[in-house]
């Protein structure tokens, strides 16, 4: 289990800080928002509210430590890697912290991804002679899927209200009611570079960024469902297991 | 068998094990792989009933007589897979070996088929191994571990040139189903082991054999789908899908069936418990009573009949396995409902 003391662990909605004066305290919600900026890249999600944030601590001379832990201790260590070094950046960009660490705790590869992100050496040299690429790729691919399924989520209710595939096509991000969904849709695919101005249209390959072939939409829909329906399906997975390993830790 | 509502399901468990993973069994050295593996797998049981979990001394460990207890006796099932995990590099006597399977099922003739595996990376010795295995247990099937650690290397594709010469010598061998893990718990590093194009290849290249992609691909259901619509020789293994989703979460539980069902189609679906993870009894009790609920957002998702669920529960793998079946199980040729996207241009001309 965590070593994390028990004023810091999450418990509710409580935000993992522990109870602390001064400027430390202060700069140590401060850390807490980058980190919610921090997202599992394979779920979508802030790792804050997935629970996965143990502890973030600043000491009064800027020193951050912030823990973190996972649903299992075989999560995959690409995306564990991917998570601890977005961490590491967002942490130390916070005005007036001097350092951080970041732990990741539990997890059969904690020691060469704390130790590979502390160095600031990437995800090939943290594994030495186990991994051959880093993983901007890996990140791209998933923030695609995101987009599917951000696209599902947007397309879902208009379709409800009776839109037609012929209207959807020529539907405009700026024309669809704006809505949390939508939103968080056109960040994931201005991140990849893709369309996400008021003109840009609403259906749009992923990988190319160009637009549907009208021909295609009720494929492209479907396929959106689907990526949704496995996105979804994974989240509940992970969150019920990491449940189990930290039953007072899931706050999603 | 289960009889519910004056209806006979014919039970397949075509995904289950009888591993040995307690502290005696554990690789001097690699003691936190062993533990943090069976941790994990303990884990998944939680995502079941909570009157269906185990201590972890009991799940490390659990007996003969607790399986045929569990599997048959309680669990419904008339034939039941073995499915080996070796996982050597950390449990002295493997975790789950083909001869520990097939010793099992020796002493019980006509309740087990024991799969066998093979690792490409094992060269000239592997195959003979295989063919050993094959002799002596009359194995028709094998479990793929492609992102298995060997000897330095953390994993490999089955689109492999060697692992075509495995494919090719199983064929020749006998062998007709091959089984695919590609789901949680085995990590990949960079090498992205829950990539399923490599299956999609071996696949097409292989059209004789099949292909049953257990845990239906998890977390990329989505491109399992893809795949397995364009692929008649591609099956979707349900193990995780019902154990860890039924209970757990059971309106994600839908729309992966529903998903499912619209690509793959429940002639291609097959059922298996993953026990000692799950008891099967809860799993096909609840599944021979789940229905598509009839909520707004899954209305564009079809109903499972009767004759579906006696094809996943057990008629697809039967026929996989050449299982007889007594008559008063089977299904009209065309009864159930075929997978709504049969149509393959739909994705490939897309």
């Amino acid at each position: 289990m965590t070593s994390t003391s028990t004023d810091s662990r999450l418990s509710g909605g409580r935000a993992p800080v522990p109870p602390e004066g001064g400027a430390g305290a202060s700069l140590a919600g401060t850390a807490l928002a980058a980190l919610a900026t921090v997202r599992d890249p394979e779920l979508d999600e802030p790792i804050t509210t997935l629970g996965f944030v143990a502890s973030c601590v600043v000491s009064c001379d800027g020193r951050a430590v912030v823990r973190l832990r996972l649903p299992t201790y075989f999560c995959a260590p690409n995306f564990a890697f991917l998570m601890v070094a977005d961490a590491y950046d967002a942490v130390t960009a916070v005005p007036g912290v001097q350092a951080a660490e970041i732990i990741l705790e539990d997890h059969f590869a904690s020691d060469a991804i704390n130790a590979g992100v502390a160095a600031q050496a990437g995800f090939v040299a943290s594994f030495d002679g186990e991994a051959v690429a880093e993983l901007g790729d890996l990140r791209a691919q998933f923030l695609r899927k995101a987009v599917m399924a951000g696209t599902d989520q947007v397309c879902r209710p208009l379709v409800a209200a009776g839109v037609t595939p012929a209207e959807l096509l020529v539907l405009t991000l700026g024309a669809v009611p704006a809505s949390p969904q939508l939103l968080r849709l056109r960040q994931r695919r201005a991140e990849l570079g893709l369309p996400a101005g008021d003109d840009a249209p609403l259906l749009i390959d992923p990988q190319t960024g160009e637009r549907i072939a009208e021909a295609s939409v009720p494929l492209h829909l479907r396929k959106a469902r689907v990526t949704r329906a496995g996105l979804d399906a994974n989240t509940s997975i992970c969150s019920g297991m990491f449940r189990v390993r930290y039953p007072d830790g899931w706050t999603a | 068998m289960y009889q519910k509502d004056g209806e006979k399901y014919f039970i397949v468990d075509s995904h289950m094990h009888y591993w040995s993973a307690g502290p005696d069994n554990w690789v001097k050295g690699a003691e936190q792989y062993a533990k943090g593996w069976i941790e994990c797998f303990h884990a998944y049981q939680g995502l079941g009933p909570a009157e269906t979990h185990w201590p972890i001394e009991k799940f490390m460990s659990y007996t003969e007589d607790d399986l045929m207890k569990d599997v048959f006796a309680d669990g419904h099932v008339d034939v039941a897979i073995f499915q080996p995990t070796y996982l050597k590099e950390w449990y002295t006597e493997g975790f789950n070996t083909t001869e520990r399977n097939a010793a099992l099922g020796e002493k019980h003739p006509g309740k087990f088929i024991a799969n066998t595996r093979f690792d490409p990376r094992d060269g000239d010795i592997g195959i003979e191994e295989l063919r050993r295995n094959v002799e002596r247990y009359g194995s028709k099937g094998v479990k793929l571990y492609t992102a298995e650690w060997n000897n330095g290397s953390r994993g490999y594709k089955l689109s492999d040139p060697g692992a075509y010469r495995y494919l090719e010598k199983a064929q020749e061998l006998g062998i007709k189903n091959i089984h695919v893990h590609k789901g949680p718990t085995i990590w990949p590093l960079d090498k992205d082991a829950f990539d399923v194009s490599d299956v999609d290849h071996a696949a097409t290249d292989f059209p004789e054999l099949n292909f049953i992609v257990e845990h239906v691909g998890l977390p990329r259901i989505e491109d399992f789908c893809f795949m397995a619509t364009q692929e008649p020789n591609v099956y979707a293994g349900l193990s995780v899908a019902i154990g860890g989703l039924m209970h757990a979460r059971p309106k994600f539980f839908a729309k992966v069936m529903g998903e499912l069902l619209f690509w793959v189609g429940e002639d291609k679906m097959t059922f298996g418990s993953d026990y000692g993870i799950w008891e099967p009894k809860w799993q096909i009790e609840g599944f021979v009573d789940w229905q598509m609920p009839d909520d707004d957002d899954l209305s564009d998702y079809q109903k499972l009949t009767t004759a579906g669920k006696k094809k996943i529960l057990g008629l697809n793998a039967a026929k996989l396995y050449d299982i007889e079946v007594p008559a008063e199980f089977l299904v009209p040729a065309q009864a159930g409902t075929p997978a709504a996207q049969d149509d393959a241009q739909l994705v490939s001309g897309s």
